[in-house]
C-alpha cells in the first residue's frame, strides 16, 4: 500500500514537471503523419521515393549536399527500386571531378555508380557566402538528426508503439510551415517566419510551391505531396537498409518466442519435483 | 565452494590431462556441481545475462573496429559507412549501441537485486567492491564508446565530461590538458578514447573473473538471505537446473534486447549525435546517454563546480562503503519491514534524478534534483546505519529448506512440492 | 504402466532435443552477419572498374595502372615482340597458351595482364629477363612478352583481367 502510495506520488511529481517543459519549447509540435515505413511492418514505398528523389534531385539538391548517398545506392535492394541502367544514367548526367591526371591536373567526366552526389558548394565556406551566411546542412543523415520534445509520458508509450519518425514528422511540418508572421513579429532580413522552425526564423526561403516538380504516376503535385514524399526520401537517404531490419527483425522475433516457449517448458520440466 | 567437484575424468588421456593442469574439474566444479540454494528468483538471472552482455559487446566490439577508423575528419563518415557499406553492419553496430543500453539495464537490476536482499553483507563485501569496480569501469568504457562516432553529443559530452576534472584544484587544468592531448576536445582525444575504449572491456572481463570466483568461494546469497545450512536439503546443482534457468531468462532478456535494436534503434540515442562534431556550437539542450543521467542530475544540483563533482563521484563511491554503513545483521529485505519501504523510496528517488537528469537545470528541476540529492546521501549515510540500530527484524525460518517449505504450505495446493 | 513410462521419457527427450535444436540453428544465424561482414563492403564492389587511356602509352613501354587494389600492366608490344611471343612452340611453355588468346583482336600490340606474379604475390619487374618481359626478384620467375610464366617456380601465366575497348584507344577494366 505504502509503495503504491509513493509511486503515485512520484508519478504525480514527474507529470507536473513534465507540463511546463512541452511550453517552453514554443514552438509547434510536429503533426505526426502516417508513414509507409513506420511499424513493425513498416516498409518504403517504393513510387513514393521516386518521387522524392525527384524533389530532391530539382529542388532541395542546388543547396543542399549528400555526401554519404552514392549513385550506386539508387539501384540497390529497399532503395527507390531503379535499375543500374537507370542508375548509371543518373549518374553519367552529372559531372564529377576526377584525378589528377598524368599531367597533375584535376579534371571533370561524368559520374559513375562509385561517385557520391556531386555537392553543390566545394565547402562550407563556399556554401555560406552563397546563401547569406547559412549553412545548408548535409542531407544524408539529416531525417536522424532532427527531432522534437515528446515529453512524458508520450516517450515511453513511443517505445511501445515503435514510433521513430520523429525527424521526417519535423521535416515535413518545416516545408508546411512557411506561414505570414503574427503580428507584432519582426522578422530579421534574410530570414523567414516559420511555425516549426526552433526560433521561428529560418534561413532557408519557402523552397516548394504547387505544382514545381512534375509527377508522371499521377499523384498530387501539392506542396504537401512534395514534402511527404521528400521526407520520405530523407528517411531511406538516412536508414538506407530500414526494410530489411524490419524483415529480419519480425524473422528473429518468431524465432526467439518458439526458442523461449521451448526453453520455458524444457525449465520446468527440469524443475519439476524441485520446490523452490 | 571448492571440493564440491566430484568430477572423475574418464579415459586415459584425460586422466592424463587433469593431473597436470586440472581445467575440466575447475569448469565442472564451478558450472556444473557448484550448489546454488533452490530458492533463487528470476533476479538472480542477471548475472549471467551480464557476462552474456560483456560478451556481446567485445565480439560486436572487435568487429566494429575492423571498419571504423578514430580519426577527427572521418570518424563521422566512418560510422556511416558501417551503416550503408558493410554487410550487416547497421544490424552489428545497433547491437553495439543498443548493447551498452542492455548491460546498464542489467546491470542496474542486478544492483538492485544486491540492495534489496543485502547481498553486500558478510561474507560478500569483497564481491561487491569489486562489482562497484565494475560498474565504474562500465561506465568509463561507455562514456569513451559514446565519443568514438564524433556526433555532436559525442564531442559535447567528451567535453563537458573531461572539463569535470578541472574542478580538481591546482592539478585539474594540467590534468585536463592530458586527457585532451590538446587545448580542447580533439583529434588526440578521440584517438586516446578509442584506444582506451577497446581496452578497458578486457579490464572488466578480468575483474568479471574475481567477482565470479569470490562469489563461488563464498556461495550466492538468495532471497531469503540464510546461509546454506545443508547442501543436500538447501540446494540444487547448478547445471541444470540454474543452467536452464539462465538461459531461459537470457533469451527473454535478447528479445527485450531485439525490440530495441530492430524495431527502435535510435529510441535510447539522441537525434543530435547525427549531426557531425562541431567545436564551435553546442547543441540547445546537451544530455549524456540515459544511464548516466541519475549522477549528472547530482551533478546539477550542486552550485559549486567542484562540490558538484566531489557530490556526483560521491554518490557512486558511497556504494563501495554500503556493508559496512548497513548495520542490520538481517541481509533480506523480506524480513526488514522497514528497510524494505525506504529501498522503494530509493529506487523511487533514482528514478527521479535520472528524469531529472534530462531535464533543462531550470526551476523546479533544480529544487526538486537538490532535494533528491539529498535524499540520495541520506538514504547512505543517515537512514541505512541507523535503521539497522532500530528496526525490529521479522522472523526468519531457520533454514531455506524451511523457507521453501513454508511457502510452499502457503501455496496450499503447490503442485511437486515434494523434497 | 511401463508403456506410460517410456512414452514419457520420450516426450522429455523429445522436447531437450527440439530445444537444442532451434538454439544451435539460432547460435548458427547469428554468426552469420559477423562472418558476412568480412566479405568486400558495397564500397568496395563498386569501385571494380578501372578506365584507362592507352593513347600516351608508346611503343616498347610499359605502364602500371591500379584495379581493384591490383597492379595492372598494359604493355604495348613492338611488333618484333608479339612475333617473338607467337612464334614459341607450345610444348616449350609452363602454362600452354597461344598469345592471340591473351590479347583482343585487332588490338594485338596491347597486352593488358595483372601484374602479379602467381608464385606468391610479388610484382615482376618490367623489361628483365631473358625472354623480353618480366623478372620477379622475389623466387626468379620469368615471364615473356606475353606475360606467360617461362621459368619457375611460377606455376601460371600471369592473368588476364576481364577488359573491353570502349575506344580504340580506351580501354575498362572489370
Amino acid at each position: 500500500m505504502i509503495k503504491r502510495s509513493i509511486l503515485l506520488g512520484a508519478l504525480a511529481a514527474v507529470a507536473i514537471f513534465a507540463a511546463p517543459a512541452n511550453a517552453a519549447e514554443g514552438t509547434d509540435r510536429p503533426h505526426r503523419e502516417s508513414w509507409s515505413f513506420a511499424g513493425p511492418f513498416g516498409s518504403f514505398d517504393q513510387g513514393q521515393l521516386q518521387r522524392g528523389f525527384k524533389v530532391f534531385r530539382e529542388v532541395c539538391a542546388s543547396c543542399h549536399s549528400a555526401n554519404y548517398f552514392y549513385f550506386r545506392n539508387l539501384a540497390q535492394p529497399g532503395g527507390p527500386g531503379f535499375s543500374e541502367a537507370q542508375a548509371k544514367v543518373v549518374a553519367s548526367s552529372y559531372q564529377v571531378t576526377d584525378g589528377p591526371n598524368d599531367q597533375g591536373e584535376m579534371f571533370q567526366r561524368p559520374g559513375r555508380l562509385s561517385d557520391h552526389w556531386p555537392a553543390p558548394f566545394p565547402n562550407e565556406q563556399a556554401a555560406r557566402v552563397a546563401n547569406g551566411g547559412a549553412y545548408p546542412p548535409d542531407f544524408s543523415v539529416l531525417a536522424k538528426a532532427r527531432s522534437y520534445h515528446v515529453g512524458f509520458p508520450g516517450f515511453i508509450t513511443d517505445a511501445f508503439i515503435q514510433y521513430q519518425e520523429h525527424g521526417v514528422d519535423y521535416i515535413h511540418a518545416l516545408l508546411m510551415g512557411y506561414v505570414e508572421p503574427p503580428a507584432g513579429t519582426t522578422v530579421q532580413p534574410g530570414l523567414h517566419y516559420n511555425t516549426y522552425f526552433p526560433g521561428h526564423q529560418i534561413a532557408m526561403p519557402k523552397p516548394l510551391s504547387d505544382g514545381q516538380v512534375e509527377y508522371t504516376d499521377g499523384a498530387p503535385q501539392t506542396v504537401d505531396q512534395y514534402s511527404r514524399d521528400v521526407s520520405a526520401f530523407m528517411m531511406w537517404l538516412a536508414e538506407p537498409h530500414l526494410d530489411a531490419r524490419k524483415r529480419i527483425g519480425f524473422q528473429v522475433f518468431i524465432f526467439l518466442i518458439v526458442l523461449s516457449g521451448l526453453l520455458y517448458f524444457t525449465k520446468k520440466k527440469i524443475w519439476k519435483n524441485i520446490a523452490h | 565452494m571448492e571440493g564440491h567437484s566430484t568430477y572423475q575424468p574418464q579415459g586415459k588421456i584425460a586422466r592424463w590431462f587433469e593431473s597436470r593442469l586440472p581445467l575440466v574439474g575447475l569448469l565442472h566444479s564451478s558450472a556444473v556441481s557448484y550448489p546454488t540454494p533452490r530458492n533463487l528468483n528470476y533476479l538472480w538471472t542477471f548475472g549471467g545475462i551480464l557476462t552474456f552482455m560483456l560478451i556481446c559487446q567485445i565480439v560486436s566490439g572487435i568487429v566494429l573496429a575492423m571498419h571504423y577508423t578514430a580519426y577527427a575528419p572521418v570518424s563521422f563518415a566512418r560510422v556511416e559507412h558501417i551503416m550503408r557499406d558493410v554487410n550487416y553492419g547497421w544490424l552489428i553496430r545497433y547491437i553495439h549501441a543498443n548493447g551498452a543500453s542492455m548491460f546498464f539495464i542489467a546491470v542496474y537490476i542486478h544492483i538492485f537485486r544486491g540492495m534489496y536482499y543485502g547481498s553486500y553483507k558478510a561474507p560478500r563485501e569483497v564481491l561487491w567492491i569489486l562489482g562497484v569496480i565494475i560498474y565504474l569501469l562500465m561506465m568509463a568504457t561507455a562514456f569513451m564508446g559514446y565519443v568514438l562516432p564524433w556526433g555532436q553529443m559525442s564531442y559535447w559530452g567528451a567535453t563537458v565530461i573531461t572539463n569535470l576534472f578541472s574542478a580538481i584544484p591546482y592539478v585539474g587544468e594540467t590534468i585536463v590538458l592530458w586527457l585532451w592531448g590538446g587545448y580542447s576536445v580533439g583529434d588526440p582525444t578521440l584517438n586516446r578514447f578509442f584506444s582506451l575504449h577497446y581496452l578497458l572491456p578486457f579490464m572488466i572481463a578480468g575483474i568479471v573473473g574475481l567477482h565470479i570466483w569470490a562469489l563461488h568461494h563464498v556461495g550466492q546469497n538468495n532471497p531469503d538471505g540464510i546461509d546454506v545450512k545443508s547442501v543436500a536439503k538447501d540446494t540444487v546443482p547448478f547445471t541444470p537446473y540454474a543452467t536452464i534457468k539462465d538461459v531461459f531468462a537470457m533469451v527473454v532478456f535478447i528479445m527485450f534486447f531485439a525490440w530495441f535494436v530492430f524495431y527502435i534503434p535510435n529510441y535510447l540515442g539522441h537525434s543530435d549525435n547525427y549531426i557531425p562534431a562541431n567545436p564551435l556550437a553546442t547543441p540547445a539542450h546537451i544530455v549524456p546517454e540515459w544511464y548516466f543521467l541519475p549522477f549528472y542530475a547530482i551533478l546539477r544540483s550542486v552550485p559549486d563546480k567542484l562540490g558538484g563533482v566531489l557530490a556526483m563521484f560521491g554518490a557512486i563511491a558511497v556504494l563501495a562503503f554500503l556493508p559496512w554503513l548497513d548495520t542490520s545483521k538481517v541481509r533480506s529485505a523480506r524480513y526488514r519491514p522497514l528497510f524494505k519501504q525506504f529501498f522503494w523510496i530509493f529506487a523511487v528517488v533514482a528514478v527521479g534524478l535520472g528524469y531529472l537528469g534530462a531535464m533543462p537545470a531550470e526551476g523546479g528541476y533544480v529544487i526538486a534534483s537538490r532535494i533528491l540529492t539529498v535524499y540520495y546521501f541520506v538514504h547512505f549515510l543517515v537512514i541505512l546505519p541507523v535503521l539497522g540500530l532500530i528496526e525490529r527484524p521479522s522472523v526468519m525460518p531457520a533454514s531455506i529448506a524451511d523457507a521453501v517449505l513454508a511457502r510452499g504450505a502457503k501455496g496450499a495446493a503447490a503442485p511437486g512440492a515434494k523434497a | 504402466m511401463a508403456h506410460t513410462e517410456t512414452s514419457g521419457t520420450n516426450r522429455r527427450d523429445f522436447l531437450y532435443i527440439a530445444t537444442g535444436a532451434v538454439g544451435t540453428v539460432g547460435a548458427a544465424a547469428l554468426a552469420w552477419p559477423f562472418i558476412s561482414q568480412l566479405q568486400p563492403d558495397q564500397s568496395v564492389l563498386a569501385l571494380s572498374t578501372t578506365e584507362v587511356d592507352l593513347s600516351p602509352i608508346s611503343e616498347g613501354q610499359i605502364v602500371t595502372v591500379q584495379w581493384r587494389g591490383k597492379p595492372i600492366f598494359i604493355f604495348n608490344r613492338a611488333p618484333k615482340d608479339v612475333e617473338a611471343a607467337r612464334a614459341v612452340p607450345m610444348s616449350q611453355l609452363i602454362d600452354p597458351q597461344p598469345d592471340q588468346d591473351r590479347v583482343k583482336s585487332g588490338h594485338d600490340n596491347f597486352l593488358v595482364v595483372v601484374g602479379i606474379c602467381t608464385h606468391l604475390g610479388c610484382v615482376p619487374l618490367g623489361h628483365q629477363g631473358n625472354y623480353d618481359g618480366w623478372f620477379c626478384p622475389c623466387h626468379g620467375s620469368q615471364y615473356d612478352s606475353s606475360g606467360r610464366v617461362r621459368v619457375g617456380p611460377a606455376p601460371l601465366n600471369l592473368p588476364v583481367p576481364p577488359y573491353t575497348f570502349t575506344s580504340d584507344t580506351k580501354i575498362v577494366i572489370g
